[in-house]
């Protein structure tokens, strides 16, 4: 299961725990802030899973028979690309 | 209720093992060794039943213990001096994690020059990290603590780690006879542990996590309302252990001769007893003297020293201790008192003992004959040299 993203700022006095400890299982943000390239799945994609195992930050998912990319959370290290035996990935610069 | 012949070390592991720890680890260290060494003899011969964790060092041992205390069980700890510091940084973490374990420390000085001798200066250190810290005159005292600490410690008003603190030899090492509470007596007195800040697999959550400037803040505030709730929750279970054993406790400080006393001395731990001694001989020659003892320093009783001070002629604050480049920190907690208060009292501020060194019952008389006359603000007991602490 993946965690829940709960984007929550302005925590009152009484919402803040007495002691540090507090519900688990989701995220404060997205973490994509930092990546300068991204990966593209190209039309060739077979939907081997290689990138899915490889993937360190656990991004990649198949969807219709293709591999998809939570980019909330892709920090764009590239070794999607690298991995995948038919170039089927290919680095794009990011713009904003 | 039994009567054994014991050290201040040896005392304090009695009420340990009354205490029932789950889980206990630690280094020895002298002076404290003793009390590490008679709860691994417990757990040997099943009379505790606890995990006994022999760890690295120090930083381990209370990393241990947070550890333990995450996993929602009672946990022990003991160190000294260079032991104490060594551990420092985990200090930070217990309390602000609200684990609360206890901890002996056996108070002894600091290096360098190496000394294994007991003074005041290791704990008074780390009265900022958030600890409440207790101070023992004598072994009775000592076990009672032990068995008082955790109950204060989990109150859940506090949540608040408990460092007890006992000096290094003078009491850790000398016998006495003391009174062991029975097994049911302390059963009734301290339930077993019960915390919902502990790993729950049902349950999961964060634990020990980072918190920014949003609500880092709050976190502290809520430390400090924890830690000054501590003197309420004393106050009652002093009242409670009263009941079931019998011996009475005054909350965070001990008064002495106080009610007409003109030159009173503010001291902590066992070198009390001697000043009272003292106290009693100058009553004798007219000199209304009186004795203040600090049974805790966290949380610090403001309201009970101004009340005793506030009609003296002259008090003297007496410790093992020096913060260099100012002064000793219970002077400055003493003074910081008085001033909230809007009281102005003369006082005097008496360092000596450190690294062993001996106060006399001459010392102590001659503390309440200066501070009559007046003197300096700081003064070194018997330094000597050419301006004798001048």
């Amino acid at each position: 299961m993946r965690p829940y993203i709960r984007e929550k700022k302005d925590f009152s006095f009484s919402e803040v725990p007495e002691n540090t400890s507090f519900e688990a299982g989701y995220l404060t943000t997205v973490n994509s802030g930092w990546r300068s390239i991204r990966p593209v799945i190209k039309e060739k994609c077979v939907g081997c899973e290689q990138c899915y195992l490889y993937c360190p930050d656990g991004v990649i998912s198949v969807k219709d028979g293709k591999a998809a990319i939570d980019y909330d959370f892709c920090k764009g290290c590239g070794i999607c690309a690298k991995i995948c035996k038919i170039g089927a990935i290919e680095m794009e610069a990011e713009r904003k | 209720m039994s009567k054994k012949f014991l050290s201040g070390n040896e005392a304090f592991a009695e009420g340990i093992r009354l205490a029932r720890p789950q889980v206990i680890s630690a280094y020895p260290i002298t002076p404290q060794t003793i009390v590490v060494e008679r709860l691994s003899e417990m757990v040997e011969d099943g009379s505790l039943n606890a995990e006994y964790v022999h760890v690295e060092s120090e930083h381990s041992a209370l990393s241990c213990a947070i550890g333990a205390s995450a996993a929602g069980a009672r946990a022990f700890t003991a160190t000294s001096s260079q032991g104490l510091l060594y551990m420092a940084e985990c200090l930070y973490y217990a309390a602000g994690g609200r684990f609360p374990i206890v901890m002996m420390n056996a108070d002894r000085s600091t290096a360098l020059p190496w000394n294994i001798y007991g003074d005041q200066r290791d704990s008074l250190s780390q009265l900022d990290s958030g600890w409440i810290q207790s101070y023992a005159e004598n072994a009775q005292e000592a076990l009672d603590l032990a068995l008082m600490s955790y109950k204060i410690a989990e109150d859940n008003r506090v949540q608040t780690p408990y460092m007890a603190n006992l000096d290094g030899f003078v009491l850790t090492h000398t016998y006495e006879t003391v009174d062991i509470p029975t097994r049911e007596q302390a059963d009734k007195f301290l339930p077993p542990y019960e915390t919902d800040n502990c790993i729950d697999f049902d349950n999961p959550k964060n634990m020990a996590f980072s918190a920014g400037p949003d609500t880092n803040y709050i976190f502290k505030y809520k430390e400090h309302k924890g830690l000054l709730a501590a003197a309420e929750v004393i106050s009652e279970t002093e009242k409670e252990f009263a009941d079931i054993f019998g011996r009475k406790y005054s909350g965070l400080t001990e008064n002495y001769r106080t009610d007409d006393a003109e030159y009173i001395i503010v001291t902590l731990g066992s070198i009390a007893g001697l000043c009272r001694e003292t106290a009693d001989k100058l009553r004798e020659q007219g000199i209304k003297a009186g004795v203040v003892r600090i049974r805790y320093m966290r949380p610090f009783p403001n309201k009970e020293i101004a009340d005793v001070l506030k009609n003296v002629t002259a008090y003297a604050v007496l410790e093992k201790d020096i913060s260099f480049g100012n002064e000793g920190t219970v002077f400055t907690n003493v003074n910081s008192a008085l001033k909230k208060a809007e009281l102005n009292v003369k006082g005097y501020n008496f360092i000596g003992g450190l690294g062993g060194r001996n106060i006399s019952a001459g010392d102590i008389e001659n503390i309440y004959t200066s501070i009559a006359k007046g003197t300096e603000s700081v003064n070194f007991i018997g330094i000597g040299g050419e301006d004798n602490g001048k």
